[in-house]
């Protein structure tokens, strides 16, 4: 590569071709204004401090970076290490975008928060970030994923917010992006809507890319101070792609080091059977963004799958297409039967349940260590922890939790 | 001339107000839109939007959405809504009926057709604009010229949140008419009309000599009266699409008879 890679987006929102803004008009105004107030909330010192203050005290932060011994022996190569996004508060990374849109939202002075969740991991996070800054709350959910995440449904109510169940399309987080901007269409006067992924109209994808940075920006450093240098590579899954963009954006520049997002190769490579996005679609428009999609060659989004709710998406954050082009990061897949022997592995092997999302990367981080040396690291974003999995996966092997 | 600016100088002439009715494409077939589009044309339509269902239309309310998933459902193609339009124009085309249509269509669907071909098909079938609801004047330059040199209108949308200055920019670069839509939010039937959005049209009309047209939630004779005196003409969607969504249970031409009853009572509301 010999261009250097762009940073932020530019002035239209975008990143190279990829990004900016597909919405109606109703919603141009609220955009302008978010990226406005962000623009000023990451100059000002004392936003940022309360930012991490928050991380800090209440998400637990920093997470600690774990040399996983039990899977770098079985892989046999490189040192794996985990990053490990599951010890936040509410179990997985989201909390760091949800803490930080919050704020800006009181910054902002809006009255309500909606949001979309797939798994419910979002949804959790909002939810608590709601109760933590008294913001009336509401989250738009799948009906399949209502009943893929039952537990999560039950934690978000518990803490105060409203779970509107959402009965059209697939059922599933790409239609619960649809009615979240559809509330917020009718309610962008007082409402913020706390995107979950790094994707949607500019500046969404930037705002939380940078929100979920603290992820890449520790384990960059933490890294160095345990192993004495970089890892050789970084690897993170992507469904909307917020983890990995966490992840990757503090490495981008580090030339040295590869990176690889890992996507859900659900069923197989047919369309339909997965939620590859970086791997089987093409450039496109969904949800306001020009980026990868899946689609059919009338520009309908197709129909996804992934035994991981939180990968189960059509779309992909402008950034990670802009990454691909550019070559600087490699996109894979691994499939559901992978997924879920990879969280038997790592359950057995380390004591630690992934998120099955998680688990899409811990099984492309062991192929990739079984072919390196053990003075190599690379480097895994444990984005979450697998306890909402556990009926799932439960029901697909065919027991019963009930 | 653009026959939709026609459309708009012969109202003009005579002193009237337009009726704009959308109807989705292969709601419930698109044998059925065909006969629809015709019922419309002869019952007073000034222009008649054809809505391209897509699969995830974010500023559709749920009587719109579930017309468009209707029809996907049935497996609809685009290269099949052009056919279909360009049969209804050339029937509408020996009858001497003249009704411009107007594609309502995301640009997903536009960017993945392909921008020319998606152009080329519009005028070939008889299309002479184009609603593009999910494309903000900042990323319409583009397709804007393309518009310009094949002769489609490009009708842009002011919202009530819409700032002035920057009402002002979408004015300059829409054609055909102004779609004013009258509330924050999105598609579907209301009960009353703002009091904002006259004042929003008073401060229009002073801008640009573009027809201003009223949509969302507009959906009875009661609005049509209202809005006669402040705008061009109304656009109404979801009332329709709503009579269409029992052509299952009642048949189509129990649809028709509503659908011309409808626009009729619109049509003399606006005029009267």
């Amino acid at each position: 590569m010999n261009y250097k890679l762009q940073s932020t987006p530019d002035a239209m929102g975008r990143f190279g071709p990829f990004g900016g803004r597909y919405v109606p008009e109703t919603l141009i105004e609220a955009l302008n204004e978010l990226t406005i107030e962000y623009e000023k909330a990451c100059k000002d010192e004392a936003f940022q401090k309360e930012f991490h203050r928050y991380l800090n005290e209440y998400v637990g932060r920093p997470s600690r970076l774990y040399f996983a011994e039990r899977l770098t022996k079985e892989a046999g190569g490189a040192k794996i290490l985990l990053k490990r996004e599951d010890l936040n508060h509410t179990g997985a990374h989201k909390i760091n975008n949800s803490i930080g849109q919050a704020l800006l939202a009181k910054r902002m002075g809006k009255k309500r928060i909606i949001a979309e969740t797939g798994a419910g991991q979002h949804g959790v996070a909002t939810a608590t970030a709601c109760a933590l800054f008294n913001f009336p709350c509401r989250v738009y959910m799948g009906e399949e994923d209502i009943r893929r995440q039952k537990l999560n449904v039950f934690k978000m109510q518990a803490m105060g917010t409203e779970v509107c169940p959402v009965t059209t399309g697939s059922r599933t987080l790409r239609d619960a992006v649809n009615e979240a901007m559809r509330d917020w269409m009718s309610t962008v006067g007082d409402t913020h809507y706390i995107i979950g992924s790094a994707v949607g109209p500019h500046p969404f994808p930037w705002i939380v890319r940078d929100f979920q940075s603290v992820i890449g920006k520790e384990s960059r450093e933490q890294c160095i101070a345990q192993t004495g240098k970089l890892p050789k590579v970084v690897v993170a899954s992507v469904g909307g792609g917020s983890n990995a963009a966490g992840m990757f954006y503090p490495f981008i520049h580090d030339m040295d080091v590869e990176i690889v997002g890992v996507e859900a190769g659900g069923r197989g490579p047919k369309p339909g059977g997965n939620a590859a996005t970086l791997s089987h679609g093409a450039p496109g428009i969904l949800h306001g963004a020009f980026s990868y999609v899946l689609q059919d060659n009338d520009g309908q989004t197709a129909d996804v799958h992934s035994v991981s709710a939180g990968l189960d998406y059509p779309g992909v954050g402008p950034e990670h297409s802009y990454w691909k082009e550019s070559g600087r990061v490699k996109y894979t897949n691994v499939n559901d039967e992978e997924a879920l022997a990879g969280f038997d592995l790592c359950s057995k092997l380390e004591g630690i349940l992934p998120a099955l999302e998680t688990a899409h990367a811990v099984v492309e981080a062991m192929r990739i260590a079984s072919k390196l040396t053990k003075d190599d690291v690379v480097l895994v974003c444990f984005s979450g922890r697998g306890d909402k999995d556990c009926y799932e996966i439960a029901r697909v092997s065919g027991e019963s939790l009930d | 001339m653009n026959v939709i600016d026609a459309a708009f100088e012969r109202l003009k002439t005579g002193n009237k107000k337009a009726f704009i009715p959308f109807i989705a494409a292969g709601d419930p077939d698109l044998e059925g839109t065909k006969d629809l589009v015709k019922t419309l044309a002869k019952n007073g339509a000034t222009v008649i939007e054809i809505g391209f269902p897509y699969s995830d239309p974010i500023a559709d309310g749920p009587v719109i959405q579930a017309a468009y998933t209707r029809a996907l459902n049935k497996g609809l193609k685009i290269e099949n809504i052009f056919k279909a339009i360009a049969d209804v124009s050339s029937e509408l085309e020996k009858e001497k009926t003249l009704v411009p249509f107007v594609a309502m269509v995301s640009m997903s669907i536009i960017h993945r057709f392909g921008k020319e071909k998606f152009i080329a098909e519009c005028l070939k079938s008889g299309f002479s604009g184009l609603i593009i609801p999910d494309l903000p004047v900042e990323e319409s330059f583009e397709i804007s010229k393309d518009l310009k040199k094949s002769g489609l209108s490009l009708i842009l949308l002011v919202t009530p949140n819409t700032p002035k200055e920057r009402a002002l920019l979408i004015l300059s670069a829409c054609s055909g008419f102004v779609y004013c839509v009258s509330v924050s939010g999105i598609t579907g039937e209301r009960d009353k009309i703002p009091e904002k959005l006259l004042q929003n049209l008073a401060w229009l009309r002073k801008q640009t000599s573009l027809p201003l047209c009223v949509g969302f939630g507009i959906s009875k004779p009661e609005h049509a009266k209202v809005l006669r005196d402040h705008a061009d003409g109304v656009i109404v969607g979801s009332a329709l699409v709503r009579h269409i969504e029992t052509a299952e249970k009642v048949g189509l031409p129990a649809v028709k008879t509503a659908i011309a009853n409808l626009a009729g009572s619109l049509v003399s509301a606006l005029n009267s």
